[in-house]
């Protein structure tokens, strides 16, 4: 479903990668390998459009992604470096807002739920202010489980994150997998999610 | 709560309607500055600090500071739209919310323009609401009051719109804040001329739809092309 041919990409005047090419399909798992600054973040970004590729295309179902736009967008959730939180709104409110703006109609039950299952149980009205670290990583998590994007992009999604909730996160990807979904990651912990083969790609 | 169900069709757009979109941004910025007051208030109070200061610094005399009323209350609401400019994208881009923004199914421009709706409410409007009073501190007639207001209502939504495309422009540069003032100020000229000719025109007796409707032309066009260009500008600070 996601096609990405002879991409190259350039920092600067710093050439990443080029002639990169890979392709993903429904229940597909794949991690970006690579050392600090060998360009996974901006594979990553490039992959959601805030890029421009210096050369090559990535198709999304057949199409390029510059022009399905809000098509593309609707069925995929990226998860930067930055939490993307509003400190001075809570849980509750912050996740309404993004659902909101994702197009999801979706009630407080749902958005309780979700921040429930990410283990925010008591914490769903405090300013994010007070939340520790992992907390808010677990708030801006909780985002994957509203609404139905097929495409998972997560950047270091472990980061700050302790043992529970990692075994969490396998949990979740491996279930967003079952369902026919497909998430790209980096990471420099080990995630093993039962039963799906990581696909790896390595940058150098 | 559906999860990691992928849909076989590939037409499936959330978009929100014009409507809601705008409000569900309006709303949000609005919480975030009534949590955060004291930006708000900054604006407001050198709004009225500024305009105070003409009388100490050019003497009481009632007939000059008649006559410079409408070009001292104008200058200070330039002045006070362009310090709240680098608040308008900047907590968003440092804590990852506009980035976000730029990936929801939603037209950019629309939730550009929301945010610029939301801060004239919160930088803007006070500063109208405060004029009249002002005005009487200079001895501004009551028609002349009316039409300063008129023309501030016209004229600052304008002035936040222009600033959007400069703080959009100068986001994540390091000084930024004197930036965007050097390029926005001059931008913001015929609104200055128009306002406060109006406010002349009305206070010499004379009528000041004219100057007025430039404005209102003013405000329409910035309406049109600024959350486009603003948007463009974004997109081109996020590579």
């Amino acid at each position: 479903m996601l096609e990405i041919s002879n991409l190259a990409c350039v920092r600067g005047e710093h050439l990443l990668f080029s002639d990169l090419s890979f392709s993903l399909s429904a229940g597909e798992l794949l991690q970006i390998e690579g050392a600090n600054g060998s360009g996974k973040t901006s594979l990553l970004r490039t992959l959601c459009g805030f890029m421009m590729p210096a050369q090559g295309k990535i198709l999304w179902r057949g199409q390029n992604i510059r022009d399905l736009d809000e098509e593309y967008y609707a069925e995929m959730i990226y998860l930067g470096h930055l939490n993307a939180i509003k400190d001075e709104l809570n849980a509750l409110e912050n996740l309404r807002i993004t659902a909101g703006l994702a197009g999801y109609a979706v009630d407080d039950k749902q958005v309780i739920a979700a921040l429930r299952r990410m283990g925010l149980r008591g914490r769903e009205t405090l300013p994010v202010k007070v939340l520790s670290q992992g907390q808010r990583r677990r708030v801006a998590l909780a985002r994957l489980l509203i609404g139905n994007a097929p495409l998972w992009i997560l950047d270091e999604p472990l980061t700050a994150l302790d043992v529970g909730a990692v075994g969490l996160m396998q949990e979740l990807i491996g279930e967003h997998l079952a369902g026919g979904g497909m998430v790209i990651y980096t990471t420099h912990q080990p995630l093993d999610v039962a039963g799906v083969v990581t696909r790896r790609l390595s940058l150098s | 709560m559906s999860q990691g169900a992928a849909t076989p069709s590939g037409s499936r757009v959330n978009s929100l309607s014009l409507y809601k979109l705008l409000s569900l941004v309006i709303r949000r910025d609005l919480v975030l500055a009534m949590r955060r007051r004291a930006d708000v208030l900054t604006t407001l109070v050198f709004f009225i600090m500024v305009v105070s200061l003409f009388p100490l610094g050019v003497g009481p005399e009632p007939d000059m500071l008649r006559k410079m009323a409408a070009g001292v209350v104008w200058v200070a609401a330039l002045l006070a739209s362009m310090l709240s400019l680098g608040r308008m994208f900047s907590a968003d881009y440092l804590d990852g919310t506009l980035e976000q923004m730029m990936l929801a199914p939603q037209s950019l421009s629309v939730l550009v323009l929301g945010k610029v709706l939301a801060h004239w409410m919160v930088s803007g409007l006070p500063l109208v609401l405060m004029a009249p009073v002002l005005g009487l501190q200079f001895d501004m007639p009551t028609g002349a009051l009316w039409v300063l207001i008129a023309a501030l209502l016209l004229g600052t939504p304008v002035l936040s719109m222009i600033g959007a495309v400069g703080a959009a422009l100068t986001l994540g540069l390091r000084g930024g804040g004197v930036l965007v003032s050097l390029l926005v100020l001059p931008l913001c000229i015929p609104v200055l001329i128009f306002g406060a000719g109006a406010v002349e025109a009305a206070a010499s007796g004379m009528n000041a739809l004219s100057q007025l409707s430039l404005l209102g032309a003013l405000l329409v066009l910035a309406l049109v092309f600024t959350p486009w260009v603003t948007a463009q500008a974004l997109r081109i600070s996020m590579e």
